[in-house]
C-alpha cells in the first residue's frame, strides 16, 4: 500500500468523480455503506473499501475486483452515507472504467449480460428476453444454468418466441450518439 | 384520473400477470390508463452500468412521447420507474444533462412530465378510502408479508412517495383489503434484482432469506411490487430450498393481484396462474367474506371470526448467515404453538 500511496497522484478519484458525479473525496470511512450491503458478504472487496483504494489510486486492485461486478445497485449504500456520497453511481463508473481500460474482468458475466441485454434493446428497441438469454449464454459459456426454467417460463407465456419491435431506426440513432456522447474528449 | 401507462420489458414477458393484474385493477377502479405508444426500453441496470448518456436518453425518449398524450406516466415495474425518475430528475436539476439528452433524442425535454408508481397512484392519488369502498371480499385472515425491494424507495430524493428505509404504502392498501400486513424487518433489503442472470447462487441465498424471514414473522404469503423480485422470490424459491434449506411454500403476489382478489376479480383476469408457487390452497383456506354493505371496516361478524380460524401456520428453522455467505446456525420460525 505505501507504493501505492507514492505513486498517486489523485487521477483515479479525479476522474472517478468526474464519471459518477459524487464526491468520492468526501468518503470518511465509517463503513456504513458496506454494513448495509446485501451483497457484501459474496465481495472481494467491500464498498466502503473501494472507496478508499479509489482515493489511494489503486486502480488495478478496484477494476480488476469482482465488486464491482457482484454490486446489485440497490441503492441501499447511496440512501444511506452520512457523507451523501452516491455510491452505486461510483460503482456504475468503475464498471464503465473497467470495461474502457480493459481490465482483466474476473467476473465478466456482469459485463457480458449488459452487452447482451443492450445489444437486444439496439436492434429491436425492447428486450427480446429468449434471444438476450441465449446471447448472453453464448457469451459467458455458462450454458447449462437456468435451462430447467425455460420450458416452465415458455409453459407460462413469460417468453415470447418473437421479439416486439419499437422505433428500431431512432433507437439505433440514439445508441449511436450515446456512444458519441461519451467519448472522452 | 388519466394516465399513460409504460409498461416496460418484463411486463411484456416474464412479468405479463403484473401487467393485466394492473389494468385490471386500474379499470375495476376507474382509472384510465392508455399505453405509450412506441414506448422502448428504459435501459434498466444494464444501461446505467454501461453509459450515462443511454441511461439518460432510452427513459427521456419515453417521457417526451408521453409530453404528447399530455398525461402523466404510470408504471408497474419498479425499475422502469425508477429509470424514469431519475432521468426526470437529472433533466430537471442539471442543464448540462438536458441539453444532452436533448441532442441524444434530437428533441428538447424539460422533464415536465410526473412519474407515477402504481403503489402510489393507489394509495395517494386514488385514496384507501376509495379502495375500501370498493372491496367486495375481504381477505379476511391472510397474513401478507408487503416486500418493496429496493428501487420503490431509493434513493428517496428521486422516488420519494415513502419513507426509504420503513414503507408503509404497501401494509396500509394490504390492510384496506381486509388482510393483515405483518411487521418484518427485511421490507427493503434487496433480493439480488438482475444478479439473477448472472449470479443464481446469490440470489438464491438472497431470497432464502427473504421468504424465510417473511415466514418467521408470520406471515403466509408475500406481496411484490417489481418483476425481478417476483422471479427471484417465486420461480427461484426451488433453488432457494434446494441449496439452503427447509422453506415453506410460500406464494408470492404482485400487489395488483391482491388488490384484484379483494375487487371480486377473477384468477384469469389477474393472471394467477403465472405462479411457479400455486396460491390455491392458501386462497381456499380463507374464508373472504362478500361484503354486502360497503365501507365495511374491521366488522365484528368476519375480522373475529377470521382470527379464530385455525391456520396452519408453518414452522421451521431459518439459516443465519455468516461473512462469506456460509451457514451459521439456525433460529426457530413459526411462533411458538404457532399451529394449534
Ligand atoms: S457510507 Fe459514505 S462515508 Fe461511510 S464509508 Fe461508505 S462511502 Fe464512505
Ligand atoms: S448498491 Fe451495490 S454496493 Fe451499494 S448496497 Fe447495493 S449492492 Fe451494495
Amino acid at each position: 500500500m505505501t507504493e501505492v500511496l507514492q505513486w498517486n497522484d489523485g487521477a483515479l478519484v479525479r476522474e472517478v468523480e468526474r464519471l459518477s458525479g459524487t464526491a468520492v473525496s468526501a468518503c470518511f470511512q465509517c463503513h456504513k455503506c458496506s454494513t448495509g450491503c446485501p451483497i457484501g458478504p459474496d465481495m472481494d472487496l467491500l464498498s466502503s473499501q473501494i472507496m478508499r483504494l479509489v482515493h489511494l489510486g489503486a486502480e488495478q486492485d478496484v477494476l480488476e475486483s469482482q465488486a464491482i461486478w457482484l454490486c446489485a445497485s440497490c441503492e441501499a449504500c447511496t440512501t444511506r452515507c452520512p457523507q451523501g456520497i452516491d455510491i452505486a453511481a461510483v460503482m456504475d463508473a468503475l464498471r464503465m472504467l473497467a470495461v474502457e481500460r480493459k481490465a482483466a474482468l474476473p467476473d465478466a458475466h456482469g459485463e457480458q449480460f449488459n452487452r447482451s441485454f443492450l445489444s437486444s434493446v439496439r436492434h429491436h428497441g425492447r428486450v427480446f428476453e429468449l434471444g438476450m438469454m441465449a446471447a448472453y449464454k453464448l457469451r459467458s459459456g455458462d450454458v447449462f444454468s437456468d435451462v430447467d426454467k425455460v420450458p416452465q417460463m415458455l409453459g407460462k407465456g413469460k417468453l415470447s418466441f418473437w421479439p416486439r419491435r419499437s422505433n428500431v431506426k431512432q433507437v439505433r440513432d440514439m445508441f449511436r450518439r450515446a456512444q458519441q456522447e461519451d467519448e472522452p474528449a | 384520473m388519466r394516465y399513460a401507462f409504460f409498461p416496460g420489458c418484463s411486463l411484456e414477458s416474464t412479468a405479463w400477470d403484473f401487467a393485466r393484474s394492473t389494468q385490471a385493477v386500474c379499470q375495476a377502479l376507474g382509472i384510465e390508463v392508455e399505453e405509450i405508444p412506441g414506448w422502448v426500453c428504459c435501459g434498466s441496470t444494464p444501461a446505467h452500468g454501461t453509459s450515462a448518456s443511454l441511461a439518460l436518453a432510452l427513459p427521456v425518449f419515453n417521457l417526451q412521447k408521453a409530453r404528447a398524450m399530455g398525461r402523466p406516466v404510470l408504471t408497474a415495474c419498479a425499475s422502469c420507474y425508477a429509470r424514469l425518475r431519475t432521468a426526470n430528475h437529472a433533466v430537471r436539476h442539471d442543464p448540462k444533462e438536458k441539453q444532452r439528452a436533448a441532442r441524444i433524442t434530437n428533441q428538447p425535454y424539460d422533464g415536465s412530465v410526473e412519474v407515477h408508481h402504481i403503489l402510489d397512484v393507489l394509495v395517494n392519488h386514488l385514496g384507501l378510502d376509495v379502495v375500501r369502498a370498493a372491496v367486495k371480499r375481504r381477505l379476511s385472515g391472510l397474513k401478507v408479508a408487503c416486500y418493496y425491494g429496493c428501487l420503490l424507495t431509493r434513493p428517496p430524493e428521486v422516488v420519494a412517495f415513502d419513507d426509504a428505509e420503513h414503507p408503509t404504502a404497501m401494509d396500509r392498501l394490504v390492510a384496506a383489503l381486509g388482510a393483515e400486513p405483518i411487521d418484518w424487518p427485511y421490507k427493503t433489503e434487496c433480493c439480488g434484482a438482475s444478479l439473477s442472470m448472472t449470479h443464481a447462487d446469490i440470489v438464491s441465498r438472497l431470497s432464502h432469506r427473504l421468504v424465510a424471514m417473511a415466514r418467521c414473522a408470520g406471515a403466509a404469503c408475500i406481496a411484490v411490487a417489481c418483476p425481478l423480485c417476483q422471479v427471484n422470490l417465486d420461480m427461484r424459491q426451488a433453488d432457494a430450498r434446494k441449496n439452503h434449506g427447509e422453506l415453506p411454500e410460500t406464494p408470492v403476489f404482485y400487489i395488483t393481484q391482491l388488490v384484484g382478489l379483494a375487487l371480486g376479480l377473477s384468477p384469469e383476469q389477474l393472471g394467477l396462474n403465472a405462479l411457479s408457487v400455486r396460491p390455491d390452497g392458501l386462497l381456499e383456506q380463507l374464508p373472504m367474506p362478500v361484503v354486502s354493505q360497503q365501507g365495511m371496516e374491521n366488522c365484528s361478524c368476519c375480522c373475529d371470526a377470521a382470527a379464530e380460524e385455525p391456520r396452519n401456520r408453518s414452522r421451521g428453522t431459518v439459516p443465519i448467515f455468516a461473512a462469506g455467505g456460509r451457514e451459521n446456525g439456525t433460529v426457530p420460525f413459526g411462533r411458538a404453538g404457532g399451529s394449534r
